[in-house]
């Protein structure tokens, strides 16, 4: 009897410890489709066609959890900034300018802010989405480090991910996402994974396979951390 | 026999409906993977161009484009700009496009350059 009773209780307490957790998915489900799922794609698959890739108008979330820093959305959704300079898709964010292409800006629109109780909600609720954890698993994350001009040399000289993307505020490309904050954004294997096979996660996206061998994978990998300590000495 | 002739006759309609996996244009692909660097008027001055140590190549360069064979312009798409001695800026696009559609990449800036090789 005494038994029962403790049985009874640990189970009412362990119910209750994980209700918050589970109401907050709850609720950050009913944000997202109320309020997300018209620019984002919440139940996949990815663009399978050109034209399905040029109707996006934000990142595919339906492997948020994947992807992202459960705490880097809660606290971006706060106060969103721009990630996609060119915006998505980029070919219909771009006009002539009189030296080369440029950011036609009066076609961006800024991403709604949330409040930090839906922020926190929609966070719980996208960190549940996880069906491409096959891949990330595959990636072995040693910890590790390197200078900013091992660095550089790597992303620029080596493998010309500048190009299209950028590794300080004004400095690269543009039709890619920013990557001096990826380290905070992203997890690292979901990084890795995406640079050693895009198509696997994205089939028409314009970011090319370059087949980056593992040892450059992680020295992009710690590059971008290293980017990111600097952004937190630059606040 | 009767039914296999049915279908028979069915199966472009079921092959029609299937998904559209399959190839896309020349002029979308070249908007959705060229353009970036290329430009949207193909003469290399894409939005990208800013701080890059090598230019993109200008499609509409007659001269320069017709030094290059369609072999040439073929492995530079498929394998990259480091397999002809050229820069990593230019990515390897073989695991994007397929092989026809990287040959109809070639007849395309061939259109855009108005030339042909050693012409």
């Amino acid at each position: 009897m005494r038994l029962n009773a403790f049985v009874l209780t640990a189970v009412i307490l362990s119910s209750l410890a994980a209700l918050p957790s589970a109401a907050l998915a709850s609720d950050g489900n009913a944000i997202l489709e109320k309020d997300c799922a018209s620019c984002h794609n919440l139940k996949g698959p990815a663009p399978q066609t050109l034209k399905e890739l040029w109707a996006r108008k934000g990142p595919d979330l339906f492997y948020a959890g994947n992807k992202y820093r459960e705490e880097w959305i809660v606290s971006w959704l706060q106060k969103p900034q721009r990630i996609r300079p060119a915006g998505e898709f980029y070919g219909d964010h771009i006009k002539r300018g009189d030296k080369h292409d440029v950011v036609d800006e009066a076609t961006l629109k800024d991403h709604v802010s949330l409040s930090k109780d839906d922020a926190t909600a929609v966070a719980a609720a996208l960190m549940q989405l996880k069906p491409k954890s096959d891949l990330t698993a595959r990636e072995k994350i040693e910890p590790g480090t390197i200078t900013e001009f091992m660095g550089g040399l790597v992303f620029d000289k080596a493998l010309g991910c500048m190009a299209c993307h950028r590794d300080q505020p004004d400095e690269g490309g543009l039709s890619g996402p920013e990557l001096y904050t990826a380290s905070k954004r992203l997890q690292p294997e979901y990084i890795a994974s995406y640079i050693r096979n895009p198509q696997a996660w994205d089939p028409k996206i314009w970011m090319p396979n370059k087949h980056v061998s593992d040892q450059n994978i992680l020295k992009l990998v710690y590059f971008f951390n290293l980017l990111g300590e600097k952004q937190n000495d630059a606040k | 026999m009767t039914r296999n002739k049915l279908l028979l006759a069915l199966l472009p309609l079921a092959l029609a409906s299937l998904p559209a996996l399959g190839k896309e244009t020349a002029a979308d692909n070249y908007r959705t993977y060229c353009v970036q660097c290329h430009g949207m008027d193909g003469n290399g001055k894409g939005v990208n161009i800013r701080d890059m140590s090598v230019q993109p190549r200008d499609h509409t360069d007659a001269k320069a484009m017709s030094a290059r064979s369609d072999d040439t312009l073929f492995k530079v798409i498929k394998e990259g700009g480091a397999s002809i001695d050229k820069s990593v800026l230019m990515p390897p696009w073989g695991d994007t496009l397929s092989d026809e559609e990287i040959k109809d990449m070639v007849k395309h800036l061939r259109m855009l350059c108005k030339c042909k090789f050693g012409s």
